[in-house]
């Protein structure tokens, strides 16, 4: 094993209180992924460009392939796994990218839903421009994007109880 | 009847059959990050592997010494290519019939080649000990330029192949020449060319890009030495192949190897060969008796696993004077890097380009491919098309719009005049294609109205004017492609990989209450086959589809299949799903026929069962067959309800479709912005409209990025530039287009279903149409052709030369 000093670092993730001992150089996304098996982030390309690594950190997304497992240490961190309703059914996020096909290969959603969920808190009733800006730090090599807006719509509708648009094609 | 018993209308809505938009079964587990893909996977003791990769384009490999790296805690091995000589894996076969070096033996070839595999216990250690191993290099004459292969002193890239002047596929004239590819009447060709009115000639280049899928290739290997199994996970399109392949090159029993492929976050052709990694981690296992897992990074990927493209076409057009075309002559320079690792069926070296005619009535083609070695990476693949047919298809739609341009006559109306018309169908293109069925003046005309054609080019016309004048400095391009594909490889006459015919599969189980088990030969990467091959299954068996489990990428369960890629999924295991479930549907009209005692010649199917002719009251409900089966079957009739049918195509199907693009250019800062996008798409029968407008706007999207940025470039030293998503040209949402969709319906004539695929189709006609846009908003500066990428840089710089800056 490697002589490099661990570091403690205690969070709450989805809720749940954490603590580890880490490697001061561990990434965040290794962390969650390794260390406390929440494989719904995914690593795409390891340069904070493509956003499939994205989470939840104190109200704000992140892409934690750039961040340290120990600067998160006392944050609030929700990934994708913490995203379904209480009870278990999918949020109106999930169900919005169901329902509209935002989704093919799925290695983009969770990163993409979760950017998402925090991009609706940020502004509750975006436009379309709005959710393409929101969401362009977020790569998907599948569905050309125009699905993922109206999930997000779908969604924002849902949430704020208005019309639900019909679903896609 | 009473008032509960569903109509005929309802029942079929309960199936969510073919033609319903039926929401994905996939999407429930991949919204909540539940996907199972290979980086997820661990297991007890697992290792990981990484590898030290060159600098150097071309260089010779003179020492390795790993002795500080395997001081440091934590290193458990380093594999060299003399290690891999020991089980005889350091060169490996590739698909194209040359060889392909696993490690560095002696040279490298191509900047990042892996030279030296690191075994540790975690990603992090891995990655110190690869900067601790000492290599020695000895750098060579790089080669870059295609064109420069075959001078006589060019650098000899391929010791290994000294003296062998026969290559896989004929002669070879030059150390790094691969094969001669030719095609066509040469004579009739040179003949219609003397004839003519009317010739054009250009270089077309498609520039080198990759496929770049979200998540990049990787694996985990696992020897068992106790039971001597080895069990693989892996990114693999074709994960049946791979097992076969691994068998063949590690003589490990075919049924002791289990080859898993989980869910794949895409492929777009990045994931059908065998690269190095996978090789290194199955003999890491070996030696180490414990899994190890690798994973590509990003820049690993872009440069070194399967780029696309790289084909240099001189593209020659003879015609009449009032448009008629009378012949084809194309020479393609084809750069495939260090090796030929080119993904395509065994007896086509460079793919199915020579559907290049495309919509077009030819009398007489000729062409000619000549493949060369350069110090690039090796690959080839299918980049989200079928082989080689996106290159075909963008070859001759440029082609045919410098045609128009010289004749001065409308691109549109120079593809209507030329188009094979519908009674032409079944039909014999002059390079030895059967086109199986099409009606493209129909598709045209109705994108032509739809997208108000006529209007766009009297509004581009006042634009130019106005331009001209000096009011404006924003052109405006109208881009037209119309495309053939050729899908779904293939029939086995022609079509093989490595002697395994290029059929597929499906094996479909009824369980006695009437639920049903599935498994295919293709693998999904977001194809949402988990959703459609249900759909088949609920209209030909009338079981919901909801009632359907699908299941691919098991070696051990899934019947054998030739796997995902090239659009081959439905043409050839959607035929197979579709000819299985008629197999069950046949058996169970014997056992409804039993339980009415009828002869089953009084049975028609309906739905969702079986009804006597003429008495719909008396009938038996799939469901309640299935019950039958397992318990009472007809007496001398075996139980059960299930059938597998392996499906050899009896010829390939013809996708195609009418693009329109419509552009806005600022001359001064070469911003390109694209107005509207609409896309007609043929793709025959349709089994989920959902998907296929979802498939339609991804691969749009794909063309939109390889035309207007996307590239793998070199500099002269073979440096690979752009090989990270700060360079390569990934579009996000905000640049993104709109994508307007539409469709018409020939069913193909020989499939069981009559569809004929289509997640490829949008990239194939989608680039020409960009670039033919933007092409078109220059034309009336003089321009004849600009070649692709065009990023902004590359437009302004166009502009600029063509005198539009002033």
């Amino acid at each position: 094993m490697s002589d490099i000093e661990q570091i403690p670092v205690s969070l709450t993730v989805n809720g749940k209180k954490v603590q580890r001992f880490v490697e001061p150089r561990t990434l965040l996304i290794h962390f969650l992924r390794e260390e406390l098996d929440l494989t719904g982030p995914h690593i795409g390309c390891e340069t904070s460009h493509c956003g499939a690594c994205t989470v939840d950190m104190n109200g704000m997304s992140v892409k934690s392939c750039t961040v340290f497992a120990v600067q998160a240490n006392g944050a609030e961190l929700t990934t994708i796994e913490g995203m379904a309703n209480p009870d278990g059914t999918l949020s109106a996020l999930q169900e919005g990218f169901r329902q509209m096909h935002g989704l093919q290969c799925g290695f983009c959603t969770p990163g993409m839903i979760t950017r998402a969920h925090t991009l609706l808190k940020e502004n509750p009733n975006p436009t379309e421009d709005e959710i393409r800006m929101g969401i362009s730090g977020n790569l998907c090599r599948c569905t050309g994007y125009q699905n993922i807006v109206k999930a997000i719509q779908y969604a924002a509708a849902k949430l704020n109880g208005t019309d639900i648009q019909e679903a896609a094609e | 009847m009473n008032d509960m018993t569903p109509t005929r209308e309802q029942r079929e809505a309960a199936l969510e059959g073919m033609g319903c938009k039926r929401k994905r079964v996939e999407d429930i587990r991949f919204t909540q990050g539940k996907g199972q893909y290979v980086d997820d996977l661990k297991l007890p003791g697992m290792v990981f592997g990484d590898f030290v990769r060159s600098p150097y384009a071309h260089a010779k490999v003179t020492k390795i010494d790993a002795t500080e790296a395997l001081k440091l805690p934590g290193v458990i091995a380093v594999l060299t290519a003399e290690d891999l000589k020991g089980v005889n894996l350091a060169w490996m076969p590739t698909l194209a019939g040359d060889v392909q070096m696993v490690l560095a033996d002696g040279k490298v070839l191509y900047q990042n080649q892996e030279v030296a595999f690191v075994v540790a216990e975690n990603r992090y250690i891995a990655d110190d000990a690869i900067q601790l191993v000492e290599v020695e290099y000895e750098e060579l004459p790089v080669l870059v330029d295609p064109f420069q292969s075959m001078a006589p002193d060019a650098p000899v890239l391929r010791p290994d192949l000294e003296g062998k002047m026969e290559g896989a596929h004929g002669p070879r004239k030059h150390h790094n020449h691969i094969f001669t590819w030719e095609v066509g009447d040469k004579d009739e060709t040179s003949k219609a060319f003397a004839e003519a009115d009317v010739t054009v000639k250009e270089l077309i280049s498609y520039h080198r890009t990759h496929p770049s899928p979200l998540e990049t290739c990787q694996c985990v290997a696992s020897m068992d030495k106790v039971k001597g199994e080895l069990t693989v996970w892996g990114t693999f399109q074709a994960p049946h192949v791979i097992r076969t392949v691994a068998s063949l090159l590690s003589t490990i029993p075919e049924h002791k190897i289990h080859v898993i492929a989980p869910d794949i976050g895409g492929g777009f052709g990045n994931k059908v060969g065998a690269y190095p990694g996978y090789i290194c981690s199955i003999v890491a296992s070996i030696v180490t008796g414990v899994p190890v897992k690798w994973v590509e990074d990003r820049m690993e990927n872009l440069s070194t696993t399967s780029f696309a493209r790289d084909y240099h076409m001189t593209t020659e057009i003879a015609a009449k004077s009032d448009g008629t075309v009378t012949g084809l002559k194309v020479h393609v320079l084809a750069d495939h890097g260090g090796f030929d690792a080119c993904a395509d069926p065994s007896k086509w070296p460079a793919g199915f380009f020579n559907i290049v005619t495309g919509s077009y009535d030819f009398p007489a083609a000729h062409l000619e491919v000549d493949g060369v070695y350069t110090n690039k990476a090796p690959g080839g693949v299918a980049y989200r098309c079928s082989f080689r047919v996106t290159e075909a298809a963008y070859c001759i739609e440029r082609g045919m719009d410098i045609l128009a341009q010289k004749l001065g006559m409308d691109p549109a109306d120079l593809r209507m005049k030329n188009f094979i018309k519908p009674e032409q169908f079944p039909y014999q293109s002059a390079l030895g294609w059967e086109y199986d069925s099409g009606d493209y003046h129909t598709a045209m005309q109705k994108a032509m109205d739809t997208i108000g054609y006529r209007e766009l080019r009297a509004e581009q016309k006042a634009k130019q004017e106005a331009f001209k004048r000096g009011e404006t400095r924003e052109i405006m391009g109208i881009g037209v492609s119309f495309f053939t594909e050729i899908v779904g490889a293939g029939p086995s006459k022609n079509c093989d990989i490595l002697g395994v015919a290029m059929f597929d599969s499906a094996e479909i189980r009824v369980h006695p209450t009437g639920s049903v088990i599935s498994r295919m030969g293709t693998k999904s990467q977001g194809q949402g086959h988990e959703t459609t091959w249900a759909q088949i299954i609920a209209t030909e068996i009338g079981i919901p589809a909801a009632d359907i489990m699908v299941e691919e990428g098991n070696t051990d369960t899934a019947p054998y299949g030739l796997g995902t890629y090239g659009s081959r999924s439905t043409p050839v295991a959607g035929a197979a799903i579709a000819l299985a479930a008629r197999k069950i549907r046949n058996k169970a009209q014997m056992i409804a026929a039993h339980m009415l005692e009828v002869s089953e010649y009084d049975l028609e199917w309906d739905v969702d069962g079986f009804q006597v002719k003429g008495n719909p009251q008396a009938r038996k409900a799939m469901k309640e067959i299935a019950w039958a089966a397992y318990h009472a079957p007809p007496p001398g009739m075996e139980p059960g309800l299930e059938a597998v049918s392996y499906y050899d195509p009896p010829n390939m199907t013809y996708p195609f479709g009418a693009y329109f693009c419509v552009m806005d250019i600022d001359v001064d800062t070469g911003v390109a912005k694209t107005r509207r996008f609409y896309a007609l798409d043929d793709c025959g029968t349709r089994i989920n409209p959902m998907i296929i407008e979802g498939q339609v706007h991804g691969g749009l999207t794909e063309a939109f990025a390889i035309a207007m940025g996307q590239e793998i470039r070199y500099d002269e030293t073979g440096n690979v530039m752009g090989a990270s998503f700060m360079d390569f040209f990934i579009p996000t949402a905000v640049e993104t287009p709109h994508w307007e969709t539409d469709y018409t319906v020939t069913p193909s004539p020989h499939h069981p279903i009559g569809a004929k695929g289509v997640g490829e189709s949008p990239n194939v006609g989608g680039v020409p149409a960009f670039s033919n846009a933007v092409n078109d908003a220059f034309q009336f500066l003089g321009s004849t052709h600009i070649q692709m990428p065009h990023d902004a840089w590359r437009i302004w710089q166009a502009a600029r030369d063509l005198g539009a800056h002033g």
